[in-house]
């Protein structure tokens, strides 16, 4: 491929970034997954379900490589493996955290299993590392324009439900006994949140991985909690996070040829490492004699 | 050495068994196998004790990265692996209670971990020739355990039986501190010692059972065999040796699978552990509701 160096002229490095369609895929659905796993991280952290994502992610695995020795679309067997994973979730009732001892250890075995299953799909396919790699890993290379209409879809569908069920949502999320007591549908609205979840997790899987999605769908709503206790800010800075990591991300891996999930990762990373020192500075610089218990 | 003919499986087990360990790659992988998974199965059973499930997770992370680094620096990569997790497991136990129950911020740095590790791995493959498409990412992944070398094979069953050696060293005071912490350290029982050794152990174990099952799989063999112990009886150490045998029954039967049908053996071992699983949590259902109805 005849690529052209970064420069400093801005516009003609946004042209040589756009000048491949696999790349104008890579950023078109980059950006509606950012976009939605913006959204639905912001409540994610909320409501304390990061682990829940984690396990949805792996559950997703096995999905995508299903998808490909099928020849169906992978994003097609993630969203029904996920969502499946969403509804078992659901169905237990309990709400699925890493801290019960007996819990963590049955959702432990059934990561493994399904990643195992994962790996005998892609095998089963016979597939080489690199297919493996890119689901595990993401990759910015094979977004298909079907890929691109079905994300656009699951985002545009996601956005719309969380317009109907934010408020009722953030009530459930913030008190769950009060939200019962005036009469929201508490459990609706979590199984239906984790289905969100599940959509967005299969989004975000295609563009950075089944292992890396913490770095879209959770760290930029960590670090925006911790920058506003406002909910609507802190929506918006959340998706504005998760957009620009997102774009960051892909165009230095495009410049760069290195995989996009390190720079994903690295900057979402960096970036909460730096609001918690800044917050545990300027907390310091308040109260010097108080220790900085978090 | 290959044997003219491969024969088919056939009921006399022993000939059987003759046939399989007639390849030096068998032999290879039966003898790192076993006692990898005796250590695992040990060690694992404190680590669902202790519900430190997801530190054996994060420890799968990091051998990783740890490997990928070292082959990219062109080191061994063992050396990599036992550094880098050993390291590692002590560090987390030393920061101790403050790294609890903030999955954020673990999940952060974890994911960060993964995607240096995506950056070794694209560095090793594009640096090295003749490093095989990938595979060694996927082989650190997923397992290697039929393609361990003589040499690997012979020093990870050694470090495994120094593994299982040491913690039948510590098995009675760890068990104290992991049910009683309180009474234990007041009974003058050096907590902090025994909870370091632990974090070494565990470092190490996760290390040998890279080798077998994968940096993705290790629940299958960590968590699964100790979690179906502890369904199954309360005695602390007959828990702690019924986990071991199951996981190197599991180990076993697996090779033996994978010997006579081409998949992957980390798959077959990870799918016999979970099968058990479900079927003891069936199995005590069911009784449980007799019970209930006697």
């Amino acid at each position: 491929m005849a690529q052209q160096g970064l420069s400093w002229d801005l516009l003609a490095d946004l042209q040589l970034l756009l000048q491949f369609h696999f790349m104008q895929n890579a950023l078109l659905v980059g950006t509606l997954v950012a976009i939605l796993a913006g959204a639905i991280g912001y409540f994610v952290v909320l409501r304390g379900q990061s682990f829940a994502t984690h396990m949805l992610s792996q559950v997703g695995f096995p999905g995508a490589a299903a998808g490909v020795l099928v020849h169906t679309s992978p994003v097609l067997g993630l969203i029904v493996f996920c969502v499946a994973g969403a509804l078992g979730i659901g169905w237990t009732g309990r709400s699925v955290d890493a801290g019960r001892r007996g819990e963590s250890a049955a959702v432990g075995s059934i990561l493994a299993f399904s990643l195992a299953l994962g790996l005998l799909f892609f095998r089963l396919y016979a597939g080489s590392a690199q297919g493996i790699y890119g689901f595990l890993f993401g990759t910015i290379l094979g977004i298909t324009d079907s890929d691109v209409l079905l994300t656009a879809a699951t985002t545009v569908v996601g956005l719309a439900v969380i317009a109907v069920i934010g408020r009722p949502l953030l009530f459930a999320s913030v008190d769950p006994d009060a939200a019962e007591a005036r009469g929201v549908r508490v459990r609706a609205i979590s199984i239906a949140f984790l289905i969100l979840v599940a959509l967005s997790v299969a989004e975000t899987v295609q563009v950075i991985g089944t292992l890396l999605i913490f770095a879209l769908l959770v760290t930029p709503a960590a670090a925006a909690q911790r920058l506003t206790a406002r909910p609507g800010l802190g929506l918006a800075l959340t998706i504005a996070l998760s957009v620009l990591f997102m774009w960051s991300g892909l165009a230095i891996a495009y410049f760069s040829l290195y995989p996009v999930g390190f720079f994903v990762t690295s900057l979402a990373f960096a970036t909460y490492l730096a609001i918690r020192l800044f917050r545990a500075a300027s907390r310091d610089h308040h109260r010097p004699a108080m220790e900085t218990a978090t | 050495m290959i044997p003219l003919a491969l024969q088919p499986f056939t009921p006399n087990l022993i000939d059987d068994a003759r046939q399989i360990l007639g390849y030096d790659f068998m032999q290879n992988a039966v003898l790192a196998g076993t006692f990898t998974a005796l250590a695992a199965g040990l060690v694992g059973y404190y680590v669902v004790l202790r519900n430190e499930v997801f530190t054996s997770d994060a420890l799968g992370h990091v051998a990783f990265t740890g490997g990928l680094g070292a082959l990219l620096a062109g080191l061994q990569l063992l050396l990599g692996v036992f550094a880098s997790t050993i390291a590692v497991a002590v560090g987390m136990g030393t920061l101790g209670g403050r790294a609890r129950g903030r999955d954020v911020a673990i999940g952060t740095i974890f994911a960060w971990v993964l995607g240096v590790g995506v950056l070794f791995l694209s560095l090793y493959t594009s640096t090295r020739s003749g490093s095989g498409g990938g595979t060694a990412g996927v082989s650190i992944l997923f397992g290697s355990i039929l393609g361990l070398q003589q040499a690997q094979a012979a020093i990870t069953a050694a470090a495994a039986v120094i593994t299982t050696l040491g913690l039948f060293a510590i098995a009675r005071p760890l068990l104290f501190i992991s049910v009683d912490p309180d009474v234990a350290a007041a009974r003058g029982v050096p907590t902090a010692l025994v909870t370091v050794l632990f974090l070494i152990l565990l470092g190490a174990t996760v290390a040998e059972a890279v080798q077998a099952v994968g940096a993705l799989l290790i629940f299958g063999l960590m968590v699964t065999p100790a979690a179906i112990a502890q369904r199954l009886t309360t005695r602390p150490f007959m828990g702690l040796l019924l986990s071991g045998a199951l996981a190197i029954a599991f180990v076993w039967a697996g090779l033996a699978l994978a010997f006579y049908v081409a998949y992957p053996a980390s798959f077959f071992i990870t799918a016999l552990a979970f099968g058990t699983y479900l079927a003891t949590m069936i199995f005590g259902r069911v009784a449980a509701l007799r019970g209930a109805l006697a």
